[in-house]
């Protein structure tokens, strides 16, 4: 028994649970949401420290053996993913706390983020194909109803592009487990691994990994399926966002770099150069998307489409560097990303929008939110020395040394674009002054009204608050500097899983216990 | 680990800087320069440990997976480079003192200096090219926040990013270079390169290597066309235009050349493409600085011109000209990092940096005016001060040009002779003549302003008497790095009377000539209107301008907003991936054993179709619901007949509550109607007919491939001695694959949450407690 495998998502649905038990008391839930989450960190990390040291480990849920129960498996690839949920998690967790209003926690707020969790997590760890499906539905619902926690008006226009959207990913999902069901009669990864090495005809599946790679694009929001994403993503809290930016899409990515890299791996000659192209279009779309915005929320959405692409271009790569590099990169701008969303879920706190030609003078006003903001975007833009630079830099050498030059031409002009438009955001919002005059320090929201009943009236934040703010910032801002000075150990891990997904033998092996 | 050291410890201070904003500027200003300063001295010490190829390396590891090391090497050109960013450093701090004495924001001010100049200091001690170029980016960082410093000008602002932009493409060309270098010659490490140069020079990947370098080299050092950052990065404050955009940031690029030099030098390339940009580069800053009315756009120019000479003297590859270059360089850091204090001084003191409005200063600030004639004098190359040994030698190795040095000549002269006038209008003509305007203003500045122009400018004096001083202890090292070989340098003040000496003499004639004649010189510049666009600069503008709006214009196309356009991209995209995979598949194992359909199911089927027609062409949303439960119950019917009992169940309980549930919210929905034209239905039933036959096509495959024997007869057979359940389909969902059915109750469970949270959460209904 190997109950590690399993706590990752144990852990968050007893958080569901209590939290939900305890509506009543939003001072109950905010204390075990926050425990709740350091747990789920405790454990990931503990799981990855054992996956480090001890190899893949695997949980036949039920005791059945595999193939013919669920298996759950921890490589180093789910390990890492799981620890990014634990770290986003706690982040978000405690900045919650703060931002998010009491009505919302009021209504559940906690309990689905808990399960939000948990569905992220059951989708890095199972082995099994129509489990996954279960783990994206749960993910859905729970996003979904997180997306129109609140009842306004423009939360509903944006959830139903994005319910609408991923219900169609779902149905290509659900179509392509049944299709590779029909011909493969197994479900399980590393029996569909290893019945596929051991059939004579294996480009038999080609036409089903189609559907899963349309399917995990939308979820992953590459191009041209990402149109959900910038609809949907600027328009419920910043700590939604946030969570959202970190967590949902990079499931997406997980699920394209694990299928096709131990599954669907024999139509590489189409597949690798549809990758690329795809990567491509996406970076590309995706950055001119934010360099047109002119406001926070939309303009970070664009760069999660955009910065999706070079995940995307180490899977079209697929050398042990490149999918190294796609891994670093992964975790890297999920931690870069979710930190800038709560830094302008402060900005919207401070002064009731987000707008950029309204804003200014946040550098005089709170030096301290300048400072992580400057951080997280040179990190976001590729900038050495921090995370964000060490994973370009991965891929990007790894694409000129298979002389993928073009994706690599396309990578760094990207780049450029996204240093021009963080440089976007610190000119207007940090550096001008605000337009028109100076503000108070803590303009208020306008008090709620019958009309508009959502808007709280926001007591002038406490040193606790502040803290509550703050402390996830620092967190993740941290941890990208650190994971940028301290690369080597990162990449190390991110080399190995890549290798793990390379040659998939020691996979299948710990899965089925056979030697195929 | 005298090079990590230092780089350390100014970087920690530059993190604690921000504190001294308690501290009066000057005192701050004084303090901070300590810091560089014993690192000066330090390093004077250490000179004799380069002499003749003398090196130290130092390694420690980084990053290993990546081939980043954290190794520097420690030699004649690094401390030739070293020094003049801790040695200019330091005075250029102890002046930021005295010029933000009062300013709000100068704590942040020492933190981005101090930044620089640990980056710049890595820059120029970094053996390992990945780690040079970390160090590289660095710089380029503190140079956006120094030029944006005063941040409440748009002006500032603009500048800065502009400079960022430029730089920053020209490092993601570096980057790209030095990893094509990694790939060609097998390391990061200059110290290992140096070793298989050859092997560099002749692979495939040379060229597009040297010309990425280039590209970073050239943004970086402002060469023409990317020249345009470096004049607009004078809207930051004197001290980063004395320090960074003078003497350290911009020489970078000329570090990086002379460093290269014997790894990628000595080809044709090589030496055609940096005369060549270093030469157009001389030339045309010097005539963009010569109509300039501003004290530092004019010395702006005159740095491009400058910097464009160093690039052509590396480009010469003669052992001559590498020692013209090594010498020019201290040469130009010494004058130029004066001349913009002394701007910076005038402006702070007098309020004006118009040449036209600007003389007769020296009788009220005679320290600043010594400063400055000393660094003119320099700057015009006039004996016995260092300026006049540089240009002999730039003169001598142009004449012994492996080619085309008459041509090299004329340009040098004419960029000299206009550089001689810069130096006069700049460190001359302000001090001289009536009085100035407004006396009771302009006074001498605090020693903090006048000391480091002074010194540098008492630098080029004395090392011009005594070049000795300097010659074998710090040039010969320097030129030996350049070109990997011992070169003998013996400074002379005076080679007695020879061509060069009269080219020196014919360039003083000349511009002093230009001097006299400048006032004609702006006005023809005035008339010469060229236009905006074909400038590099108004191009950059245009693009940079431009850029949001074609971006907006593209992306509005691209994100409609509007559902239905999402879906029909989505679906096509989709039909043709899946379309393609199952056209280029040989053979088609279809299977097409229609034979034992039964009677009952082609009814079914026939019901069905029938049905589905009916939902698209109903004219009310009651006739469409119905229709979509018929099609419900048609499935239903079908496990029945295929023997699934409990699906069969499971589906008519599903359809009939989701048609009761439509029939209650149907009467809150707006009216139905069809809202598209009928070439928009014709093409979504296109894409609908298509969608549908991909997913039957792979569904009639998929029963037609059978790879391996499902697991399904697991199931069947160990139901009840294993799971101890009659019914399969249960024990599948309750014990096989119970996590799938956990996974769906939470699903129900959140459906249940949202639908409580919607009702109750919602616009007027009690939300604010």
């Amino acid at each position: 028994m190997n109950v590690l495998v399993v706590l990752p998502i144990l852990i968050p649905l007893v958080s569901a649970v209590a939290t939900l038990l305890l509506r009543s008391s939003v001072r109950a839930q905010n204390v075990i949401g926050m425990t709740g989450s350091a747990l789920l960190l405790a454990a990931s990390i503990w799981l990855l420290t054992a996956v480090h040291d001890g190899g893949i480990l695997v949980q036949q849920l039920g005791g059945w053996k595999a193939p013919f129960g669920i298996s759950f498996v921890a490589d180093t690839f789910s390990a890492l993913m799981v620890l990014l949920t634990g770290v986003t998690g706690l982040a978000i967790a405690i900045y919650s706390a703060a931002a998010v209003d009491e009505p919302r926690r009021r209504f559940g707020y906690f309990p689905l983020l808990h399960i939000l969790l948990m569905g992220v997590n059951g989708a890095f760890l199972t082995g099994d194909m129509f489990n996954l499906y279960v783990w994206f539905e749960v993910m859905l619902i729970a996003s979904f109803v997180l997306l129109v926690l609140g009842g306004e008006r423009v939360q509903f226009a944006g959830a139903v592009k994005y319910v609408t959207v991923n219900l169609l990913a779902s149905m290509l999902f659900l179509i392509g487990a049944g299709v590779l069901y029909g011909k493969t009669g197994t479900l399980n990864f590393a029996d569909l691994a290893f019945k596929l090495s051991q059939t004579a005809n294996p480009e038999l599946v080609n036409t089903s990994a189609m559907l899963f790679l349309v399917a995990f694009g939308i979820k992953a929001a590459i191009f041209p399926f990402f149109f959900w994403l910038p609809d949907s993503y600027p328009v419920p809290p910043a700590a939604i966002t946030a969570l959202f930016a970190g967590l949902l899409t990079k499931v997406g990515v997980y699920a394209l770099l694990r299928t096709f890299s131990i599954i669907f791996v024999h139509d590489t000659g189409f597949t690798q150069p549809l990758f690329l192209v795809l990567a491509g279009v996406t970076m590309v779309v995706g950055v001119l998307g934010a360099v047109a915005q002119s406001e926070m929320k939309r303009l970070l959405s664009f760069h999660i489409v955009s910065q999706i692409g070079y995940a995307l271009m180490g899977l079209g790569i697929f050398t042990q560097l490149a999918l190294s590099g796609a891994i670093y990169f992964t975790l890297h701008v999920a931690i870069a990303k979710a930190a800038l969303f709560l830094v302008v879920g402060y900005v919207a706190r401070k002064r009731g929008h987000t707008a950029l030609k309204q804003l200014g003078g946040l550098l005089r006003e709170s030096p301290v939110l300048a400072v992580l903001f400057l951080l997280a975007a040179l990190s976001l833009a590729g900038l050495p020395p921090f995370s964000g630079f060490f994973a370009k830099f991965t891929l990007v050498r790894a694409g000129l040394e298979s002389a993928d030059y073009v994706i690599v031409a396309v990578a760094l002009a990207v780049s450029m674009l996204t240093l021009f438009s963080m440089t976007k955001i610190w000119g207007e919002a940090f550096w001008k002054e605000t337009p028109g005059g100076v503000p108070s320090a803590d303009i208020l929201p306008p008090a709620p009204t019958v009309e508009n009943p959502l808007v709280t009236v926001y007591p002038t934040l406490t040193k606790a608050s502040m803290a509550l703010y703050f402390i996830p910032m620092f967190l993740l801002v941290a941890v990208t500097v650190i994971m940028g000075l301290a690369a080597e150990p990162i990449l190390q891990m991110t080399g190995q899983a890549a290798d793990q997904l390379l040659n998939p033998t020691l996979y299948i092996e710990s899965v089925l216990g056979v030697q195929p | 680990m005298e090079s990590l050291l230092p780089i350390l410890l100014i970087l920690i201070a530059a993190a604690f800087a921000p504190l001294l904003q308690r501290v009066p500027g000057r005192v701050a200003g004084w303090g901070l320069a300590l810091l560089p300063g014993a690192f000066f001295i330090h390093f004077l010490t250490l000179l004799p440990a380069v002499q003749n190829g003398g090196e130290r390396l130092f390694t420690l590891p980084w990053i290993p997976t990546l081939g980043i090391s954290l190794s520097f090497r420690f030699e004649g050109l690094s401390l030739l480079f070293a020094l003049l960013v801790l040695g200019v450093g330091a005075l250029v701090l102890v002046y930021a003192g005295g010029y933000l004495a009062g300013h709000a924001r100068r704590g942040r001010f020492f933190s981005f200096m101090l930044l620089f100049m640990a980056s710049m200091l890595g820059v120029v001690l970094a053996d390992n090219l990945l780690l040079l170029f970390v160090f590289w980016e660095m710089t380029s960082i503190a140079s956006y926040l120094l030029i944006g410093f005063y941040t409440d000008k748009e002006k500032s602002r603009r500048s800065a990013l502009q400079a960022l932009l430029v730089t920053g493409f020209g490092g993601l060309a570096l980057l790209a270079g030095i990893i094509l270098t990694g790939v060609a010659g097998g390391s990061y490490d200059i110290a290992a390169l140096l070793s298989s140069e050859e092997a560099l020079r002749t692979h495939g990947l040379y060229l597009p290597a040297l010309l990425l370098i280039l590209l970073g080299a050239f943004t970086k050092s402002a060469q023409v066309p990317f020249h345009f950052w470096l004049p607009g990065a004078m809207a930051a404050p004197a001290p980063v235009s004395a320090y960074l955009h003078s003497a350290t940031m911009v020489k970078a690029g000329v570090y990086l050349l002379a460093r290269l030099n014997p790894v990628f030098g000595g080809t044709e390339e090589w030496h055609y493409l940096l005369t060549l940009a270093g030469g157009a580069t001389m030339v045309i800053g010097a005539f963009l600085a010569a109509p300039q009315t501003d004290l530092k756009r004019l010395l702006a120019y005159s740095t491009v011109s400058a910097l464009g000479m160093l690039v052509m003297l590396i480009g010469l590859s003669t052992d001559l000209a590498a020692k013209a270059a090594m010498v020019f360089l201290v040469v130009h850091s010494l004058y130029k990092g004066a001349l913009f204090m002394v701007a910076g001084v005038i402006d702070h003191q007098a309020g004006s940096r118009d040449v036209r409005e600007l003389h007769g200063l020296a009788r009220v600030m005679p320290f600043t005016a010594a400063a400055a004639f000393l660094a003119a004098l320099s700057m015009t190359g006039f004996p016995p001060l260092l300026g006049f040994i540089g240009k002999e030698l730039m003169y001598e190795a142009k004449m012994q040009a492996p080619s085309a040095s008459v041509f090299l000549l004329v340009a040098g002269v004419l960029a000299n002779a206009v550089n001689i006038a810069v130096a006069l209008i700049v460190g001359m003509r302000p001090f001289v003549g009536r009085k100035p305007v407004r006396p009771g203003r302009a006074h001498e500045g605090p020693v903090s302003l006048w000391l480091g122009p002074l010194l540098l400018g008492l630098g080029g004096l004395v090392f011009g008497l005594f070049p000795s001083l300097i010659g074998r202890t710090l040039i010969e090292p320097a030129v030996q790095s350049v070109r990997a070989e011992h070169v003998d340098v013996a400074l002379k003040l005076w080679h007695g009377i020879n061509p060069v000496l009269m080219l020196s003499l014919l360039t003083i004639v000349v511009g002093v000539l230009m001097f006299l004649l400048r006032l004609r010189a702006r006005r023809v510049a005035a008339e010469l209107r060229v236009p905006e666009l074909l400038l590099p600069g108004g191009l950059y503008r245009r693009v940079v301008d431009a850029l949001p709006g074609a971006a907006g214009r593209m992306v509005r196309h691209v994100q409609s907003g509007y559902l239905r356009a999402y879906l029909f991209t989505i679906l096509v995209v989709f039909i043709l991936l899946a379309g393609y995979t199952f056209l280029k598949l040989p053979g088609w194992p279809i299977d097409t054993g229609f034979g034992d359909v039964s009677f009952y199911s082609v009814g079914l089927v026939v019901l069905m179709i029938a049905a589905t027609i009916m939902v698209l062409v109903a004219r009310t949303r009651l006739v469409a619901i119905a229709a979509l439960g018929v099609i419900g119950f048609g499935i239903a019917a079908i496990y029945v007949i295929y023997s699934a009992p409990d699906l069969a169940i499971t589906q008519i309980l599903v359809e009939t509550l989701t048609v009761l549930i439509f029939l209650f919210v149907i009467r809150h929905l707006p009216r139905f109607g069809v809202r598209s034209s009928v070439p928009t239905q014709l093409r979504d039933a296109v894409v609908a007919v298509f969608s549908g036959i991909v997913v039957t096509l792979y569904s009639l495959k998929a029963s037609g491939v059978q790879l391996d024997t499902a697991i399904s007869t697991f199931f069947a057979e160990n139901s009840l001695p294993a799971a101890f359940g009659r019914n399969v389909v249960n024990v599948i969902l309750v014990d096989f694959r119970a996590m799938d059915t956990l996974g769906e109750v939470t699903v129900l469970a959140v459906a249940a949450i949202g639908v409580y949270a919607m009702m109750k959460l919602r616009r007027g209904n009690g939300r604010v407690s």
